[in-house]
């Protein structure tokens, strides 16, 4: 296939804007899909995805299109996910294209994904072809909408698309404007391969798969290539391209995206951002690669059953493979026992993990509550990183802490922009920046530390806004700041799992606070429990659980004992999702009260 | 087999508080429940159910809406099929608005020795509303009656932590019914089952139930009261003058064989594990099976020997001889502290140990649904 005739593009939405259903329109437009194959979404293949609506794997498909002026063209499609912890991937993917399609709802207008999404493709110099979806809902305000793209992105939006992928509405538009706008890939065939890995993953009986936009020279299957970060050759078995199924080809041309396979075992061997090359003959400089990506949230994960142990470090060997961005070692806990300390991008990737783990591969878990990395500079001048409560060294040894910042937009209606103002100075947020984008949209940009965002802010955004509110963030440094452990003691003696690093003066209220939470979370138990919250040596809060004064039901009529007996047998299976801690039964809930407590000034 | 549990499901009405299986009386009805009641028994005896029973219990339901007559005819029918020792207990429930002097005279001539009369309480504002057919009077009548009419073996029901009840009302209501002197109690907390009048009651915040702090403390006060007029309390809920200890209730928590005949009724025979049937809770479907001559109960579970052991301690455990070490030794060949270890020392504060039986405090009781799920 000639490069004129090749189109590589992604789709940019913010999450419900109708990336996944576009895709899924454009796949039925260009007879890719089988009517029966026409599932909801087919780009999401996982379960977890589907039931979320949001896609977390990037992936690539490549459709033949014949268009209006006759001549058949290849589309490759690459999907992005559109959540804030997943936005790493989306650079990634935009690496692999010439242009993206900018979807925005047209009821609902720019979100501040969205806009971090497009800058991201604009820096990359992609062609981006704004496309105003759902037009068909009576809410919709394409001209409001359009003008808004222009005014905040700065995009001519005159050309916009309006569709709408549900009703079917502008397909075909979509399709036209693809080959109009979206220039068709460089590259020179003839120079030595130079083929990007974009996204890779294990499949058990493959081995690891890559997928590949070839920005120079060939690659044909039985060759021999080297994967330049590190060194390591390999003998191409397959490749090809999804069509959206597996498609065998003899060879990748620069311009082009697809699948190579080539007996490599692990995944981290395939490390995305880099370059493969031809063994012989390969080219000297490796292509750009991208930032290796860091987990920025860390908690601990222990199995409910101690004996699953070994099957929880199983399961996540395997989720690794196909997630560099998870991490864990192993950590014990005096309470929980045996279990790991994992780094997530974000909590919504914690939670998908987690749900993973317990879905896929039948673990009951206890998840501690969320953490970031903390710098430590002891009084002896070591620099020591600490990612769990129970790692920072006692007060006497520290000389400081600092902790990370993050840069955050907020992108809010005007009617919200109070209660944003407060919860970011609540969070302990430094304004940067309050800009009106329309009259009645804002964007607030605020330093905060990461530690706040972690516990309960992103829900905290959504509920005062009524949904409305979308967040972006960036990194940004560490700096010192006045951190303090803050213990739980149950009935005396302090629960490591249950221990946070919180502000300095912000650990009595939420010591109180905390205990309180935990009071309504512990069941009543044949003893009492007493929950106290301390700083150092110093209870700040205490609450009880009162001893249970009766649990009975004491009718059996005619024999019938099976009944009840089942009825308590089956309380008792209930309670196996209880952690025991000494002699008290702590539910799961109880390890993450803190992302319950509110915050009231 | 050691027991014999009939059941008759129907009653003039249902109470608001009950769940258990009752249809409303029609005298032809109930004859022809009876009918049904005698082919149980031949098919049960065909199926190789062996006597003589030392215990037999008309359960319900209301048994005592059946005329004397009735109860007489099955009696006889049981004695001739299985056989009834001499000293056998027979029981029946009766409730007070469905007997008479007549009755009463009536079912002790059948050969019933036993009457439990269901009072519930003789406070009436808390009798009306449990919803109970019967006034204070009936229920002071059927106890003076069943005196009169020979019974010398009375048991009664009060039922305590009633909806606005106090501790003084309750201590007048137990007075009360110390001067009538009954040789057992059954005495019951009352709880709002899902799907009764009263559980929904309770859960739209229309009726009040004390709180589990104040069940504790009646459920203590009646314990240190009764045990101070002389009475034993045997099992979790049931108090009696010495050698008054409900016989057939105690098969129950010893795991002794009993058959049950009736639909809603449950079987239980010990051989090896152990096995338990019921009746389907339906008159339709019984009345189907014996006709056609098919088996009306289905098995509802067959014990392994762990699970036998496990169900001894379950049932042992709520009474007040609890379980011997010997006899689990026997029959399981271990002994409660090594086969439950852990259990044991969790329960430690409310299981106590003496000679070679060990058993639950009253207070362990008031915890007894918690407590046992240490050994599941």
């Amino acid at each position: 296939m000639d490069q004129s005739h090749i189109r590589n593009f992604s789709i940019i939405a913010h999450i419900d804007h109708g990336k996944s259903t576009l895709a899924d329109r454009l796949l039925e437009k260009t007879g890719a899909l089988t009517e029966r194959e026409r599932t909801d979404q087919f780009l999401d293949k996982m379960d977890l995805e589907r039931e979320r609506g949001i896609t977390i794997k990037a992936q690539a498909v490549r459709l033949p299109y014949r268009a209006a002026n006759g001549e058949n063209y290849i589309f490759n499609l690459i999907d992005t996910p559109g959540h804030v912890d997943f936005s790493y991937e989306v650079s990634r993917s935009l690496a692999a294209c010439e242009g993206a399609l900018l979807v925005v709802d047209a009821s609902q207008g720019v979100e501040a994904q969205t806009l971090a999404n497009v800058y991201l493709a604009i820096d990359q110099n992609l062609e981006v072809v704004p496309v105003l979806n759902k037009i068909d809902l009576p809410s919709a305000d394409p001209e409001a909408v359009r003008a808004e793209i222009e005014n905040i992105i700065g995009l001519d939006a005159s050309e916009a698309v309006a569709a709408s992928a549900k009703m079917g509405i502008g397909i075909g538009d979509i399709l036209e404007t693809v080959i109009d706008k979206i220039p068709p890939p460089a590259g020179e065939r003839n120079a030595p391969l130079q083929a990007l890995i974009f996204d890779s993953w294990y499949d058990p009986y493959q081995g690891v798969i890559t997928l590949v936009r070839v920005k120079a020279g060939v690659i044909r299957k039985g060759e021999r290539i080297r994967l330049m970060a590190t060194g390591r050759s390999y003998e191409v078995q397959k490749l090809g391209a999804f069509a959206p199924h597996p498609l065998e080809l003899p060879e990748l041309a620069a311009g082009e995206v697809g699948f190579v396979i080539a007996n490599i075992k692990v995944v981290q061997d395939a490390k995305v951002g880099d370059t493969i090359t031809h063994d012989k003959h390969g080219a000297e400089k490796p292509l750009p690669g991208f930032q290796v990506v860091k987990p920025m949230v860390f908690s601990g994960l222990y199995p409910v059953d101690t004996g699953d142990y070994e099957d929880l470090r199983d399961a996540m060997e395997k989720l690794r493979l196909n997630d560099s961005a998870f991490s864990f070692e192993p950590e014990n806990s005096m309470a929980l026992g045996f279990g790991f300390r994992c780094g997530f991008l974000g909590l919504l990737h914690m939670e998908i993990i987690q749900e993973r783990l317990e879905r896929e591969f039948g673990v009951d878990l206890i998840t501690t509550a969320p953490t970031v990395v903390y710098r430590v500079t002891t009084v002896k001048g070591e620099l020591i990183e600490v990612d769990s409560a129970n790692k920072l060294p006692d007060v006497q040894y520290i000389d400081t802490i600092r902790e990370p910042y993050i840069l955050a937009s907020i992108h809010v209606p005007n009617d919200f922009v109070g209660g944003v103002l407060a919860l970011c100075e609540e969070k302990r947020g430094v304004q940067r920046e309050i800009k009106y984008l329309t009259a009645n949209r804002v964007m607030v940009v605020y330093e905060l530390p990461l530690n706040e965002i972690v516990l309960d802010f992103y829900d905290r955004l959504k509920t005062l806004s009524r949904g409305y509110a979308s967040l972006d963030y960036e990194y940004l440094d560490y700096r010192p700041s006045q951190l303090v452990r803050l213990n739980i003691l149950i009935n005396g003696d302090p629960v490591d799992a249950l221990s946070l690093i919180v502000h300095r003066d912000k650990a009595q209220y939420r010591g109180r606070e905390l205990a309180a939470k935990m009071k309504e979370f512990i069941p009543r138990q044949q003893f009492e429990v007493a929950i106290q919250a301390a700083i150092g040596g110093k209870v700040v809060a205490r609450e009880t659980v009162k001893a249970l004064r009766k649990d009975v039901t004491a009718k059996c009529y005619g024999g019938d004992i099976t009944r009840k007996r089942k009825l308590l047998e089956k309380q008792k299976e209930g309670k196996k999702r209880m952690k025991q801690v000494g002699n008290i039964e702590l539910p799961q809930e109880a390890f993450l009260a803190i992302l319950k407590v509110k915050e009231n000034k | 087999m050691d027991g014999l549990y009939i059941h008759i499901p129907f009653c003039t009405r249902k109470c608001n508080y009950c769940d258990f299986f009752s249809v409303p009386a029609r005298s032809d009805a109930l004859l022809a429940y009876v009918a049904l009641l005698k082919k149980h028994l031949s098919w049960a005896v065909e199926q190789g159910w062996q006597g003589p029973v030392n215990t037999i219990y008309f359960g319900g339901g209301t048994p005592s809406l059946l005329p004397p007559q009735c109860i007489d005819t099955l009696l006889c029918a049981i004695d001739r099929q299985l056989g009834i020792v001499p000293e056998a207990e027979i029981t029946l429930e009766a409730n007070p608005e469905t007997v008479t002097k007549a009755s009463l005279c009536g079912y002790q001539k059948s050969g019933v020795n036993r009457i439990s009369i269901g009072l519930q309480t003789l406070n009436s504002e808390q009798l009306a509303c449990l919803g109970r057919p019967h006034t204070v009077q009936d229920g002071l009548n059927a106890v003076a009656w069943a005196r009169r009419a020979g019974f010398s073996n009375l048991s009664v029901d009060l039922m305590f932590a009633l909806p606005g009840q106090t501790l003084p009302a309750l201590d007048r209501d137990l007075e009360q019914y110390l001067q009538l002197a009954p040789e057992h109690l059954s005495c019951y907390g009352l709880t709002a089952e899902v799907g009764t009048s009263l559980g929904k009651k309770v859960d739209k915040g229309q009726v009040i139930l004390p709180s589990d702090e104040c069940y504790a403390e009646y459920y203590m006060s009646i314990h240190d009261l009764l045990t101070a007029h002389g009475y034993q309390h045997y099992e979790i809920a049931n108090y009696a003058r010495k050698s008054h200890v409900c016989r057939h209730n105690m098969g129950y928590w010893q795991r002794r064989s009993y058959l049950g005949l009736g639909a809603g009724a449950h079987s239980f025979e010990n051989r090896l594990g152990g096995c338990r049937w019921a009746v389907p809770n339906n008159l339709d479907h019984y009345r189907m099976a014996l006709e056609t001559g098919q088996e009306p109960a289905v098995c509802l579970e067959s014990f392994t020997l762990r699970e036998a052991l496990v169900e001894t301690i379950y049932l042992g455990l709520r009474t007040a001889e609890g379980l011997s070490d010997r006899e689990l030794d026997m029959k399981f060949g271990t002994d409660l502290a090594s086969a439950f270890p852990v259990a044991v020392q969790s329960l430690l504060p409310w299981l106590t140990k003496e000679g070679d039986r060990w058993y639950l405090t009253p207070r362990g009781w008031l915890l007894y649904d918690r407590l046992i799920q240490a050994f599941f």
